[in-house]
């Protein structure tokens, strides 16, 4: 008898349906006890309360038409987000542009070739991202610099005076990261040094900087800086927070780096060092490259930090995009429509902090998956 | 075979030695020649550095200082400084209590079986931490309280707070006879000391015998009973202040003004956001292993909870915790935004402009935020070794 058909196969039989289904997962995710069904009935209550009446205002009763507040005061019951579209330009890219719009180019040329360069270094399987990643360090800040600040090829000068709103805000974060990342790295090798006072030094600046909340080193650049400098030298507002905020952003980046340095192993270290190689050969070329990888996670999670934090220049005066949206709802003509002003900022914020965010922890998970399999 | 003499440039003494004197003398240098500027530039403007505007009077008002007297037109500016450490310090306490409370709260629910609960903790951790504090404190002060908060007349009520567009008005308590206060105090430590001996002796008794008896619930009973009694037999030593509706506004009792209050309301939002990341991160390190393992030996929910994963969780989440309330400490200086009278706003924005005296002011600024820190850093220090040692 042939065995085969004895073992026939059957098809696997489906799940009883009380395991499967949106029933059956309502009843095991939101009615699994009697306080699970309470509190599921609490949060639908309160989800119920408020968030039906926020999407009336800000969707279904919300003004879009028109280009003055008339028709938004004759509507009181939507957001008017006419306000916001009328100011568009402003809120983006500062007064200079705003107030010229054939240059308007320029800024959105420089913020989507940063889209360009940055879509592929997120994608995971993109060669050469290291080159990509230095491009987008060291060459493209140039770009940047031509393109906004002008002065070549013909191209108008835009004072940083008048630079304004997310254009001001990436501008200050951008260069935060570029400049605070070779300052950081050198922080914490020195942090790590065998060196006493090589160590002190870095320990005594790290910590200094770290212990004194930024909106105190932006006072101190605006007010002390002048000073620091002989007479003749003269920085505009917009450089002084830059410095301010570099020297802020070093300490964290440092502390972000080196926690990539304490992960690798000493092995490393020592075979480098058993191979005849100098201290700069084996940080460049054997403990860097792996404590960086590593320490990206943090160092996008500091870079977070600092975005949000650069809205503390409004405090020094600079039109940044939240001093931007406050002045803009201030100003005569849309007087009372602060709340929109402050959404459309938060809501431009949060999309850029919360898409980093996810990344450095889609990153972090990665990271601790190819640890645990070694 | 002869020995070739490695010359002393190459020896990492030597060269470490010399690498050290050059970055130091660099450093040196590197300062000197900024204070050398600093010097000059000062002397060019007129600006003549000394601590002598101290006991000058300052010539603002203060409308917020619970602890010290503002006299306008009496205080010196060095009171003036006390003020606003004093204020920071304030909003500090405020702060992280109500941030802890409600940090761990969303944790919780974060972690919560429920699939809607879950997912609203989420939103809220999501949304908060993203947005900047300043946008926050303005939006809050600005766009919701200032502008939707009724006059003092129509106050919202919750028990003895009234909030109003002014502030939240609290009932404050204060000492009518300082003898019988004392005495009601030395009682209230003398049952303290009898619960925490009482615990003493139940957890021997519970290490010998293994009888476990619920004395965290006898202590709270025999507390709050004492307390009661001995309150109301020395007849109230402790008087409260409530707040009550004049013909315009409140009389009596205590006044969060409203900047305080949205900066309170705002950082509290912000912290406990970052708090309940490391709530729920805390109590998911523990690993299912040390569930089972409790479940195996026979522990119920409330031993396993008690016992194997708040020890555990707490050794995580209170480092971050602790560097959480640093930050809430330093993002309190954000109070210049909206005009709460804490250090920076008072001593380096209004002093300052009054004085011109940036070198000082700045620096004794940041050096009350590093002793903040330093101070942050050796209670972190100190909890990571008790911790230490505890572990195997």
């Amino acid at each position: 008898m042939n065995k085969n058909e004895v073992f026939i196969k059957l098809p696997d039989r489906p799940p009883p349906s009380s395991t499967v289904g949106i029933i059956a997962w309502t009843q095991k995710n939101l009615f699994s006890s009697t306080t699970n069904a309470l509190t599921t009935i609490l949060f639908f209550y309160l989800i119920y309360l408020y968030i039906p009446p926020f999407f009336d205002w800000a969707i279904f009763n919300a003004n879009f038409s028109g280009s003055d507040r008339s028709i938004c005061d004759a509507n009181k019951a939507g957001a008017c987000w006419t306000f916001i579209k009328v100011r568009f330009d402003q809120l983006l890219f500062g007064l200079y542009f705003a107030s010229n719009p054939d240059q308007i180019w320029r800024p959105v040329v420089a913020l989507s070739i940063f889209v360009l360069l940055l879509i592929p270094l997120v994608i995971e399987k993109t060669p050469h991202k290291k080159w990509l990643l230095i491009f987008l360090l060291t060459i493209y800040p140039i770009i940047f610099i031509t393109l906004v600040y002008g002065g070549y090829f013909g191209i108008p000068i835009s004072n940083t005076t008048q630079w304004g709103g997310f254009l001001l805000t990436f501008a200050l974060a951008f260069v935060g990261i570029v400049l605070a990342l070779p300052i950081g790295i050198i922080l914490a090798l020195g942090r790590r040094s065998e060196m006493p006072i090589i160590r002190a030094l870095s320990v005594t600046y790290i910590e200094f900087w770290r212990g004194t909340p930024l909106i105190t080193i932006l006072f101190m650049a605006s007010v002390m800086l002048p000073l620091f400098f002989p007479s003749g030298v003269e920085f505009d507002k917009v450089v002084r927070a830059m410095i301010g905020i570099t020297l802020f952003q070093s300490a964290y980046t440092a502390e972000a780096v080196r926690g990539g340095l304490q992960a690798i192993d000493k092995g490393q270290s020592e075979a480098s060092m058993a191979l005849g190689m100098g201290y700069w050969q084996r940080n460049v070329f054997i403990i860097l490259p792996q404590a960086l990888k590593i320490s990206i996670p943090s160092i996008v999670n500091t870079f977070i930090a600092l975005f949000k934090d650069t809205s503390l220049v409004s405090i020094i005066g600079l039109l940044d995009l939240l001093n931007m949206s406050q002045t803009a709802s201030r100003s005569l003509d849309w007087n009372g429509y602060d709340i929109e002003g402050y959404l459309f900022a938060g809501f431009i914020f949060w999309a850029c902090c919360y898409g980093m965010s996810s990344y450095s922890q889609k990153l972090e998970r990665k990271l601790d998956t190819e640890g645990r399999t070694e | 075979m002869s020995k070739t003499k490695i010359p002393f440039y190459r020896n990492p003494k030597i060269r470490s030695l010399f690498v050290q004197i050059f970055v130091l003398s660099l450093v040196s240098f590197l300062i000197f020649s900024i204070y050398q500027t600093t010097v000059s530039n000062l002397i060019e403007r007129g600006i003549q550095t000394s601590t002598s505007f101290f006991d000058d009077v300052a010539p603002f008002k203060i409308g917020f200082s619970p602890f010290l007297d503002f006299d306008l037109g009496k205080t010196t500016y060095i009171e003036v400084f006390y003020i606003g450490i004093l204020n920071t310090i304030l909003i500090a306490i405020l702060g992280i209590i109500a941030s802890t409370i409600l940090g761990f709260i969303v944790g919780i629910v974060r972690l919560s079986p429920n699939w809607l609960a879950s997912k609203c903790a989420l939103v809220y951790i999501e949304v908060f931490r993203n947005v900047p504090l300043l946008l926050q404190i303005m939006f809050w002060n600005f766009a919701v309280f200032l502008a939707t908060l009724p006059p003092p007349k129509k106050s919202i009520e919750f028990g003895f707070l009234y909030l109003n567009s002014r502030g939240l008005h609290t009932p404050i308590p204060y000492v009518e006879d300082e003898l019988r206060f004392n005495f009601w105090i030395f009682i209230l430590l003398m049952t303290a000391v009898g619960c925490i001996f009482l615990s003493k002796w139940a957890k021997k008794s519970f290490e010998h015998t293994g009888v476990k008896r619920p004395v965290f619930f006898y202590n709270f009973l025999i507390f709050t009973i004492l307390a009661t009694l001995s309150y109301l037999a020395l007849g109230g030593p402790l008087e409260f202040d409530i707040p009550v509706l004049g013909k315009f506004n409140f009389k009596g009792g205590g006044q969060l003004p409203l900047p305080l209050f949205s900066l309170w309301f705002a950082l509290t939002i912000y912290t406990s956001a970052f708090i309940a990341e490391n709530v729920r991160a805390g109590i998911s390190s523990v690993s299912t292993g040390q569930l089972e393992a409790a479940n195996s030996i026979g522990l119920n929910r409330t031993q396993t909870i008690n016992m194997i994963v708040i020890p555990q969780a707490m050794r995580v989440i209170i480092p971050p915790t602790i560097s959480q309330f640093l930050n809430l400490t330093k993002n309190s200086s954000l109070a210049v935004a909206v005009g709460y009278e804490e250090i920076v706003a008072v001593w380096a924005g209004i002093s300052l402009n009054q004085t011109g005296q940036a070198v000082i002011i700045i620096a004794m600024t940041i050096i009350v935020y590093e002793c903040m820190s330093l101070f942050t850093s050796f209670m972190l220090n100190m909890y990571n070794r008790k911790v230490q040692i505890t572990e195997r």
